[in-house]
């Protein structure tokens, strides 16, 4: 295994990977997280963004795992998602960039509605609550909350992660919702 | 939470996630499946209307099969194109591999188009109207490029644009070929434009929906 190069092993990696390897699938992607990390450099990609888009290639390499083909080298095949996940990311901060102003100062100086301290209390409270409330609830339903309401996620993204469908995904976020509601006896139509 | 303990989460998640994949097939097989899908559209519009107004085409403008022959290629080439460039790592010149049949399409259509204006053929009661054309090249794309669309949705195309325009050039080139079943003559320059609208509104249509279908799929 000596004479490996990073290549040979990656596409190994990648090899057991697609047969459900994911001792190996874990290592590889571990591996990737350097090789993006200089292709998306590479690109010019302010230093703020580059993890973001680390993130990004490592769930697009997740869900596109199914067309890499062990006859064909492996680093370009992961450079070309790392370049095309940089490039959006780019057009994405290209467009914010042209939308929002960025004022720290004014930020730090716009002055607070209420009492700080009492207020993060307050917020302790209710995350505590809205934590066991979640954490009682069926496992369909919880793995919905947390990765779509919680983690802030994408559909894709939960769906990948958990592996079940979207459809899924959203019936078991919208009977999770209903419960919690009835839970804290929120009205149906409010914001919670 | 630092960087790399952000990744190393996330990586916890997608290994504990993992599930075995099968692998998709290569292009070629992919781009070969849906040309089988034309063939068998192909077959039931000739049990509909047999090759006598191909036969009578081609007799009538011995070049006719330049043009039948650009977008007889086009279709495959096209598809073919779709399904390379829908794999990451591929490069995206091979969207270039369709254009000398599409041009060639374009060139021979124009040819015919400028002998029927020198010298009109006569009139066929088989003929179709030029509104009927238009009809027929969307209604037969639709279909076609739907079926595309879901089996390239399988793979992960990064230029989704590019992907779902080749797809609609694919499409738009095999209802335009079946379109010859059921057009005795050369097209005339109404034709020819009602022709090129409709390819262009399937092609600009698949490329629109196309790729916010394929885009979504590679996010």
């Amino acid at each position: 295994m000596g004479g490996e190069t990073v290549e040979e092993r990656l596409a190994a990696g990648m090899q057991a990977a697609q047969e459900g390897d994911a001792v190996a699938y874990q290592r590889l992607l571990r591996e990737c997280v350097p090789v993006i990390s200089r292709t998306v450099r590479a690109l010019g990609l302010p230093p703020d963004r580059v993890e973001d888009v680390v993130q990004e290639t490592l769930l697009t390499i997740h869900r596109a795992r199914a067309t890499y083909d062990p006859a064909r080298p492996f680093l370009p095949w992961l450079r070309a998602i790392a370049r095309r996940r940089a490039i959006d990311a780019a057009r994405l901060t290209g467009r914010q960039g042209a939308r929002e102003v960025h004022d720290p100062d004014a930020y730090e100086n716009h002055p607070s509605d209420g009492d700080a301290a009492s207020e993060a209390i307050e917020q302790q409270d209710r995350a505590r609550l809205v934590g066991e409330a979640v954490a009682a609830l069926p496992a369909g339903q919880r793995q919905a909350v947390e990765h779509l309401a919680l983690a802030d996620r994408s559909l894709d993204e939960a769906a990948a992660l958990t592996g079940r469908s979207k459809g899924a995904l959203k019936v078991n976020l919208h009977r999770a919702l209903k419960s919690l509601r009835t839970r804290f006896g929120v009205e149906p139509g409010s914001d919670v | 939470m630092s960087d790399s303990a952000r990744h190393e989460r996330l990586i916890g998640e997608l290994a504990g996630a993992l599930r075995p994949v099968r692998r998709l097939p290569p292009p070629w097989q992919r781009a070969a499946w849906w040309v089988g899908l034309v063939v068998l559209i192909g077959l039931g519009l000739v049990a509909l209307a047999g090759f006598d107004i191909v036969r009578h085409r081609l007799g009538s403008s011995p070049d006719a099969w330049l043009a039948v022959l650009g977008s007889v290629l086009t279709a495959p080439l096209a598809a073919f194109a779709a399904f390379q460039t829908s794999v990451p790592g591929r490069s995206p010149r091979w969207a270039l591999l369709p254009l000398p049949s599409a041009l060639l399409w374009m060139a021979a259509s124009g040819v015919g188009c400028l002998r029927s204006w020198l010298v009109p053929p006569p009139p066929a009661s088989l003929a179709i109207e030029p509104r009927s054309c238009l009809v027929f090249i969307v209604c037969v794309s639709l279909p076609l490029a739907v079926a595309l669309v879901l089996m390239l949705r399988r793979a992960c195309p990064l230029r989704p644009g590019l992907t779902a325009t080749l797809g609609g050039l694919a499409s738009a080139a095999a209802a335009a070929t079946l379109l010859n079943l059921f057009h005795p003559f050369d097209v005339a320059a109404t034709d020819l434009a009602i022709h090129a609208i409709a390819i262009v509104l399937v092609v600009l249509a698949t490329r629109a929906l196309g790729a916010r279908a394929l885009g979504l799929r590679a996010r």
